[in-house]
């Protein structure tokens, strides 16, 4: 098994090389404004520092978000391209899930990413991981309980939700996105299309009648 | 043409995810899928929605067209997308998807201008473009008068809007009028039954020594007349509103880019863009151009307006003149400048 995933639904773009065992490669930087320009050459940094080609990848994973929707939609159009390229079959996965797997919980915890306009994305886990609610998208303050927080969305709104809550990881990082996947395909679970999560309507307004023009 | 290189065109700039095959000057296959029922009602394209709508349609739309092509993905020998001018967010998906078809198959990537596309994709149906000649490329989004010596490597900007785009203002007039979004057609078949000269809208930047257009007071000035109408009790004559619109905005974009010809010596006029499929505009510019001795091409419709072709045929042209590739770092640029026809 040869997994190649990656993810931009968040700041982070963030590439991984998984052989079924452990993580070869992986890169992440960290700049909201440029997934588009980032994401291909990170995948060939991650590739060829893992000593392998796209010929070899035997699965295309890429984080399905919920995140802001320009770029998630970079990764998710680049796996289903690469699918299309390379014949190697394509998934997704919720992003929440790969930054909660990478969370050291010795109890259930929350999973908060920034979904602009003063709202969070967010999950709620198991001590294991397992996503028990969400995604769902909410302001800060209706975040339940006072279980831990991890992700970006923790660290915005800290004052909010209350500092001692937040958590590592901030950002998904492909690795742990890869090594989640790695072990569902093992497993024989059936993964998700490579499909984004959107929890948003998009804004549109239907106009009212033209304005009048003469005063 | 059976040995030339196959070229991949995407084009996600705004509502249509157009996907082209073209062997050289040859079109193997040219499928779309249209967003624009999903914006009708909104009055105007919604960029959310068009970028949704790209990612869903993009893998099938390819699918469609090597199909049609009878041609595999891995028979691709290079891939071309518009990299802009555009909506940023419906660029990106195709772009990205561009990229990642580059990628994996070991081929090189255009990223290339969107109005450069409008005037190489004429080669497909009336062959090589003349050297040098003018372009009107005209549409919801762009309103420009170019000269293109080579349609590969550089495109002049002569002119364009200084406010609406021409098919900008026929979508706003035909909300005036109460005709749907788009606009274009219901004009162009309202004013079929109407008298061009029954009123005399504005012509704006008419006699004003530029290349540059401007719609804007001529919408405000229809939309005025028909207030004037109610006002006074009287019913709108919708086709003579349409027709006289109509012919103001013609009118002044053939006399420019007739204008344009002239100034440049250049006996070769290309008409492109979704207002291109206008009657009336095709009429007037047949005539002038007739009574100037300019030769006009004008594409058939499908290929006026946004389509994954006219990519595939300029990343075709750009391969064969030996234009160097784009990386794979390229942005999407929903402001690129029609100079730069290549990023
Ligand atoms: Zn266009």
């Amino acid at each position: 098994m040869l997994v190649l995933a990656f993810d931009t639904a968040t700041p982070a773009v963030t590439a991984a090389v998984h052989d079924g065992e452990r993580v070869l490669a992986e890169r992440t930087t960290v700049d909201a404004r440029r997934h588009g320009e980032l994401l291909v050459p990170t995948i060939e940094e991650v590739l060829r520092a893992a000593g392998v080609t796209l010929r070899d990848v035997t699965a295309i994973v890429s984080g399905r978000g919920p995140g802001p929707y320009t770029g998630l939609r970079v990764g998710l159009a680049t796996a289903q391209a690469l699918a299309s390229a390379t014949g190697a079959p394509a998934y997704g996965v919720c992003t929440l899930d790969a930054i909660a797997y990478a969370v050291a919980a010795d109890g259930p915890f929350l999973v908060a990413t920034d979904a602009r306009r003063k709202e969070v994305f967010w999950g709620s886990y198991d001590a294991g991981g397992a996503r028990l609610a969400g995604p769902a998208v909410d302001r800060p303050d209706a975040l339940p309980g006072v279980l831990p927080v991890a992700g970006a969305g923790a660290r915005m709104y800290a004052a909010t939700i209350g500092p001692d809550r937040v958590i590592d990881p901030e950002y998904p990082s492909a690795g742990a996105l890869a090594a989640l996947a790695a072990e569902l395909l093992a497993a024989g679970a059936e993964l998700e299309p490579p499909l984004p999560i959107y929890l948003r309507r998009p804004d549109a307004r239907v106009p009212g009648p033209p304005k009048r023009v003469t005063a | 043409m059976g040995d030339a290189p196959l070229v991949l065109g995407i084009e996600t700039s705004c509502d249509e995810t157009g996907i082209g095959l073209v062997r050289g000057h040859t079109l193997l296959a040219d499928t779309i899928a249209s967003s624009v029922d999903e914006h009708a009602r909104f009055g105007g394209v919604v960029p959310e929605v068009a970028s949704r709508a790209h990612l869903e349609a993009l893998t099938p739309t390819l699918e469609r067209a090597l199909e049609r092509a009878g041609v595999k993905l891995s028979d691709v020998d290079a891939v071309a997308v518009t990299a802009g001018p555009g909506l940023a967010g419906a660029l990106l998906v195709g772009v990205a998807a561009a990229k990642a078809y580059a990628l994996g198959l070991g081929v090189p990537l255009y990223g290339v201008n969107h109005l450069a596309a409008h005037v190489a994709v004429d080669q497909l149906e009336h062959g090589p473009l003349p050297k040098p000649c003018v372009a009107l490329l005209v549409s919801g989004g762009h309103s420009s008068l170019l000269l293109v010596t080579d349609v590969a490597r550089e495109v002049i900007s002569l002119g364009a809007t200084v406010d609406d785009a021409a098919g900008e203002a026929f979508d706003k007039v035909a909300r005036l009028l109460g005709l749907p979004f788009p606009g274009g057609p219901h004009i162009d078949r309202a004013a079929a039954s109407g008298s061009g000269d029954a009123i005399a809208f504005p012509r704006g930047k008419y006699d004003d020594g530029t290349f540059d257009f401007s719609f804007s007071g001529l919408k405000t000035a229809v939309a005025r007349w028909i207030e004037a109408r109610q006002a006074a009790g009287e019913p709108v004559p919708v086709a003579d509103v349409a027709a006289s619109f109509q012919e103001a905005v013609v009118d002044v974009l053939t006399r420019k880019a007739l204008q344009a010809c002239a100034r440049y010596g250049v006996k070769d006029l290309l008409i492109g863009g979704g207002v291109a499929a206008n009657s009336r505009l095709r009429a007037l510019a047949r005539e002038r151009c007739e009574a100037a001795g300019v030769r006009l091409r004008v594409p058939r419709p499908g290929l006026c307006t946004d389509n994954g072709a006219m990519v595939a045929a300029l990343g075709a042209e750009m391969l064969a003149a030996g234009v160097p590739a784009s990386t794979l770092d390229i942005p999407a640029d929903s402001s690129l400048p029609v100079t730069t026809v290549k990023v």
